[in-house]
């Protein structure tokens, strides 16, 4: 095992709504090496933002409630922080950059203005140095004119540049984890290229370790070296980048492998297509979550949800269906 | 495009047509400018053809199926349907000519009314057109539920009862109500999971065969309009800039902008993925209030030149069936 920059285990995440309990996330463990970058896929409702936003103590309580779990970083647990404690860490060591550019910033102030802010309240800057500094980093994403650009309100940005300042503004305290959560989804394809281009060029250049959640298995291909398959709150799969796309084990990744055109495709098959919906786990379930959609299910999956289980080198998957042979594992 | 010979096979031609929505300011709110959404865009479709538009949120493709049904009324040119103009048509026979053409949107929780069923969403159609009455209509949901696999059952719920590629099918249901020939899908997966969207493709060409529909596919996923179009065509800031068959475009882009919006797409597979050559543009779609001059590509194209400046690019026919909006598109040849 190598030394994990943020460790996390066992982690359980319950919302109180009016139909009842959800299990969002349900004994999630997994480490996040120094300087790797980590996939996190999954549909909607799959839990994977959820999870890190757990992991940042940013679930909204109630409705929501950490039930277990650890999330070690730096020989701490961040789970057990203060508000005040883990204020410190959020945004200064571990960084988080959203889906919506639109959203994220505040549109009453200016850019300069938001840019400032952290280096101000996290390194103890003064006005002067951050405003220079402010600078510096919206040049370093790529924004022409960045001193004058500054005095510039959101509104006055394009959706691709306001996602370059929340990027900037991830950055500014040189973090050494950044959570990114669907940050090209909300974009056109070719800004999105764009932006994955800039952030897999800081990456090399800072060395950070990035945490990339998305549900498009075709930008995960891009830039993770190791992926996580998230289903119904739980981790179904995790391997390698080029093992998981090369020997997916996984029904379900297999299935959402399949159910993706590709521009690269030359004959026109009929699409693999996963029957039925993703569930809403209103109690932990006794069997695999997967089994009432899966083409391979067995016996045994209505008994028992599978844990994960060794297939390959480090190559894990929650089944008990060896899927090549079609037989209990 | 055979805009000279009138073809049998055509269903549907579009030439040179415009779309532009006024700008007022002021007290007296004078119009000071339009934003040319669709700014001459001519091609046909054919009996039993997919045709996929792709481009950029803001390019002008969702513009151009609402135009073409007369949602919109044009500006100018003219949308030939089995050789009626539609855009001179009005009243009654417009209204007739509804019936063979209809619409898929995008969005499945905005485009179903909450407060009627699906009988009543579905059956709408039927009872607008006065196709059918009392229980025919019912008797016709019925069927048209099974069609789109849907339990017949649920006939009386209402959609929040619907997940949403659930509700994708209520609306390609009502859709195939009147039985039309054409269909505008306007980005009709993508508010949808990715194991949703499937199922939801896999529907529209089983459809497709069983009453051989003609389809304009908008969307602006490149790698699913591949999948299911025959013929694509690019659009750019209210123009088409590229219109080829799927694998002459896929594989011989022949336009820069076409040539960088395919490298950018990401492929699901890591080792393809990084053999890839990129071409990544830099800046954003201008605004097509005040589209540049000349080429409207030419403030993002890698190639551009002075002449791109001067004069806008014809769209020509480079080679059959292969047409191209810009000066230099023999050089990918």
């Amino acid at each position: 095992m190598p030394d994990f920059i943020l460790d996390v285990q066992g982690l359980e995440t319950t919302f109180r709504t009016p139909d009842g309990v959800v299990h969002a996330v349900n004994g999630v463990s997994f480490g996040l090496a120094e300087g790797e970058t980590l996939g996190v896929v999954g549909e909607s409702g799959c839990g994977k933002s959820v999870t890190m936003l757990s992991v940042l103590g940013l679930i909204p309580r109630p409705p929501g409630k950490v039930e277990a779990g650890k999330a070690i970083f730096a020989r701490q647990d961040l789970l057990k922080m203060t508000n005040e404690e883990i204020r410190h860490v959020r945004g200064a060591q571990i960084a988080m950059i959203f889906q919506d550019p639109m959203t994220s910033l505040n549109p009453v102030l200016t850019i300069g203005r938001q840019l400032e802010e952290p280096l101000m309240l996290h390194i103890g800057m003064t006005k002067s140095q951050a405003r220079e500094r402010a600078a510096e980093l919206l040049s370093m994403v790529g924004i022409p004119n960045a001193k004058d650009r500054l005095n510039d309100f959101p509104h006055q940005y394009s959706g691709g540049m306001r996602q370059r300042v929340m990027i900037a503004m991830a950055l500014s305290c040189s973090p050494q984890i950044l959570i990114a959560d669907e940050p090209t989804t909300a974009l056109d394809v070719t800004i999105q290229a764009q932006i994955t281009d800039l952030i897999k060029r800081l990456r090399d250049e800072l060395g950070m370790a990035i945490i990339w959640i998305t549900h498009d298995l075709g930008v995960v291909a891009g830039i993770a070296q190791r992926v996580l398959v998230m289903y119904g709150g739980y981790i179904i799969e995790q391997a390698p980048v080029r093992g998981l796309y090369a020997n997916p084990e996984h029904p379900y990744t297999i299935g959402l492998l399949g159910s993706l055109p590709r521009v690269d495709e030359k004959d026109r098959a009929k699409l693999f297509s996963i029957e039925g919906q993703p569930p809403v786990l209103y109690q932990k379930p006794n069997a695999c979550p997967f089994a009432p959609r899966c083409k391979w299910v067995l016996e045994h999956c209505w008994k028992e949800n599978p844990p994960l289980l060794e297939v390959g080198p480090d190559h894990r998957a929650a089944c008990w269906v060896n899927t090549k042979t079609g037989r209990h594992r | 495009m055979s805009n000279q010979t009138p073809n049998d096979n055509v269903l549907l031609r579009v030439e040179d047509l415009k779309m532009h929505f006024p700008i007022y300011r002021g007290v007296i709110q004078r119009q000071v400018g339009a934003v040319r959404a669709v700014d001459g865009i001519t091609f046909d479709i054919k009996r039993g053809e997919t045709l996929g538009l792709v481009g950029e949120s803001g390019c002008g493709k969702s513009t151009t199926g609402r135009t073409i049904l007369q949602l919109y009324r044009p500006t100018a040119g003219s949308v030939h349907f089995d050789d009626v103009d539609l855009v001179h048509l009005r009243g009654e026979e417009m209204r007739r000519m509804r019936r063979k053409m209809q619409m898929i949107f995008q969005d499945p929780y905005a485009s179903l009314n909450p407060r009627m069923t699906v009988t009543d969403i579905v059956g709408e159609p039927l009872m607008v057109h006065s196709v059918a009455t009392g229980k025919e209509i019912q008797d016709r949901v019925q069927h048209l539920l099974e069609l789109v696999n849907l339990n017949p059952s649920f006939a009386s719920r209402y959609p929040h009862e619907f997940s949403g590629g659930q509700r994708q099918r209520i609306g390609v249901a009502r859709a195939l109500a009147l039985q039309p020939s054409f269909i505008v899908c306007d980005e009709p997966i993508s508010a949808l999971d990715v194991s949703i969207q499937a199922q939801v493709v896999n529907l529209l060409e089983d459809l497709q065969q069983q009453f051989n529909l003609t389809y304009l596919f908008i969307a602006h996923d490149l790698s699913m309009v591949k999948h299911i179009s025959d013929r694509v065509a690019v659009m750019y800031l209210g123009v088409f800039v590229e219109l080829a068959s799927r694998d002459e475009l896929y594989e011989k882009p022949l336009h820069p902008y076409t040539r960088a919006l395919l490298s950018a797409v990401p492929i699901p597979d890591p080792i393809a993925d990084a053999k890839r050559e990129r071409v990544i543009l830099t800046g954003d779609v201008p605004s097509p209030a005040s589209p540049p001059s000349g080429c409207r590509f030419r403030t993002r194209c890698p190639i551009a030149e002075a002449v791109c400046a001067e004069s806008r690019p014809e769209f020509r026919e480079i080679t059959p069936g292969h047409f191209v909006a810009c000066f230099f598109a023999e050089r990918f040849l």
